[in-house]
């Protein structure tokens, strides 16, 4: 048992120690998502910007320790993305798949367009016509005062493109907010987790979707379970896969246009977002 | 200048004698071996042509420097809870060791470098305190015969100061903070202060303290010699010298567990807890770089150390070493 822990031990030590000489990684042609927060250093150890070479048993342990500590404190959500990344290996293959055979999203595949700040044109969006895509996922942004940098980048997905959509996963949640009218309490959240885990398939927003409730008050609950739930896990199912669409070049789309393209129906109750900012 | 040519002079002629495969292959072309970098500082001024190892890639001198105190930034706030993961509790105790080793007496000066969240200096004021009431009991106690103005004579005069110091020294100021604010969340109000400096050019004079005290600092030290230089100066003639540190474990089946634990569990725990793989696993990458104990003995003897000895905790995975300045 220890000769199985002591040689991806060894293999690591080697892969570390042969990557010293090498400078040459920060320039490699190979397309990656560039852009990740701070690259502070000037090559990378791994397959692109942030990867973390791990083996199973550090998996396993990432696992385990950072679903204890996301269960602890929610609002760590570093823990909540490690999670996804180490349970999620599955599932990111059965989304590949659905990318590679969806034409749309074969295209996102190759382009691997990237959703932040500095790629969106806020103002072409804000002048957009209410009921827009475009104007009503800025809206959304605003009214929950959020932004789309603040999602952790992918450290420990050991395929680069699996990587890659691990991230789109992650931008696009922003995006399924819009498109399902939910805000981003606690409630709104658990719904589109809901949505997510009947989609995606991921173990991360299957736990979510379970544990999530835990944290409702009844009447809530209720909501949840009798009107919001259902209709988040049956659109789930039946909606085509939501990393296939390239949102960014559909701003202009009507928001309800987009919701029947993708056979999204349009939320059975209306959830504002906080009583603090004024819709 | 005189000191530090006769430092040189001494060094050249130990090199000498000592036979060059003991230097150790992987230490052979980095700063912190042999040839100490004050020789080679008067020929070139070059930092960044020298490189070193920042746990197991290569970089230039001034660029470890700046990665370190980065790292230190980054845990600063949950150094101390790490430490307590990390080795189940049992820094604790390496520590309690160190102090019951330097048994300081009343009126000690202890200069605790890269003393960060103050662990070190903690204990020492407490060990120094209740040394002092011991004496205090043992003073009193004597006296149970006399008379009342002998006994009110002897009573130990309440508004002279405490007289032992401690002085924290750290290069980063993140871990200084969380240091301050431990103290004062334990009531400490005075015999701490809190410096930022260099280990390898402190802010003070010559001959100004008992006791010089380094836990877990020097192995993230780039010239590891001219903090021993450093050390030999500002310690009074008579005064000690200890390191805590990492070591090599000599037991193969406890080395194999260690090192199994040390890159499997570690940047794990790391990453769950302070959210930063890469600082724990520069952590203990360092680990594997520092010296062992006899080079490291050696090191301190070469900075003019005198009976330097070193004790083994926990079968080697930690090392105490201790030199004289005479």
């Amino acid at each position: 048992m220890w000769h199985r822990l002591s040689n991806p031990f060894l293999r690591l030590n080697q892969r570390q120690r042969s990557l010293t000489s090498k400078g040459f990684k920060a320039v490699h042609a190979h397309r990656l998502h560039t852009g990740s927060a701070e690259l502070t250093y000037s090559y990378y150890d791994g397959l692109y910007p942030g990867h973390i070479q791990t083996t199973p048993f550090q998996k396993a342990l990432l696992a385990v320790g950072s679903g204890v500590a996301a269960l602890q404190d929610p609002y760590r959500h570093d823990m909540v993305a490690v999670l996804g990344e180490t349970t999620g290996h599955l599932a990111l293959l059965n989304l590949r798949d659905r990318m590679r055979n969806d034409p749309e999203g074969y295209r996102i595949l190759t382009e691997r367009p990237r959703i932040r700040l500095s790629t969106l044109d806020l103002e072409k969006m804000a002048s957009l016509p209410d009921g827009s895509f475009g104007r009503e996922y800025l809206r959304f942004l605003e009214d929950n005062k959020v932004t789309p940098d603040s999602r952790a980048e992918v450290k420990f997905v050991d395929n680069e493109e699996l990587a890659y959509i691990m991230l789109r996963y992650r931008e696009v949640h922003d995006l399924l907010h819009t498109l399902l009218g939910m805000p981003t309490n606690m409630l709104g959240e658990v719904a589109v987790k809901w949505f997510e885990a009947a989609q995606t398939g991921l173990p991360m927003c299957a736990l979510g979707a379970v544990l999530g409730p835990l944290r409702l008050n009844s009447s809530r609950l209720e909501s949840l379970f009798t009107s919001l739930g259902p209709w988040a896990l049956q659109n789930g199912r039946r909606a085509r896969c939501v990393l296939c669409i390239f949102y960014e070049r559909r701003w202009e789309q009507s928001l309800e246009d987009l919701r029947q393209e993708l056979n999204i129906e349009p939320p059975p109750v209306i959830l504002r977002a906080s009583n603090k900012k004024n819709a | 200048m005189a000191a530090s040519l006769r430092l040189l002079v001494r060094r050249l002629a130990r090199l000498s004698h000592r036979s060059i495969t003991s230097a150790a292959a992987n230490v052979s072309c980095r700063s912190g071996c042999c040839l100490g970098p004050s020789s080679s500082r008067c020929l070139s001024d070059a930092a960044e042509d020298r490189n070193t190892h920042f746990g197991f890639e290569t970089v230039s001198e001034a660029e470890k420097a700046k990665r370190v105190y980065k790292v230190f930034e980054n845990v600063a706030q949950k150094y101390d809870i790490m430490n307590d993961a990390m080795s189940l509790g049992v820094h604790r105790l390496w520590k309690d060791m160190l102090l019951h080793a330097m048994h300081p007496q009343p009126g000690a000066r202890l200069l605790d470098v890269a003393g960060g969240t103050g662990d070190i200096s903690f204990r020492f004021l407490d060990y120094v305190y209740y040394q002092q009431e011991r004496q205090k009991r043992r003073a009193t106690g004597s006296s149970q015969s006399l008379s009342w103005q002998d006994i009110s004579d002897k009573y130990p005069d309440e508004d002279r100061p405490q007289e032992s110091r401690a002085v924290v020294c750290d290069i980063n100021k993140e871990m200084l903070k969380v240091g301050k604010q431990r103290a004062d969340s334990m009531g400490i109000t005075s015999g701490v202060s809190w410096v930022v400096g260099d280990a390898e050019e402190l802010p003070f004079d010559d001959d100004q303290f008992d006791i010089y005290t380094i836990a877990f600092g020097i192995r993230n030290v780039t010239h590891i010699h001219q903090a021993l230089q450093e050390a030999f100066r500002v310690l009074k003639p008579g005064g000690r010298f200890m390191c805590l540190e990492f070591s090599k474990v000599t037991n193969p089946v406890l080395a194999s567990l260690y090192d199994a634990y040390s890159f499997q569990v570690i940047p794990v725990l790391g990453e769950v807890i302070a959210g930063d793989w890469k600082s724990y696993q520069y952590l203990v990458e360092s680990i594997r770089k520092f010296p062992d104990q006899e080079e490291f003995k050696g090191m301190i003897e070469d900075a003019g150390f005198c009976c330097v000895q070193y004790f083994n905790f926990t079968g080697g995975v930690v090392a105490l070493h201790s030199g004289f300045k005479l």
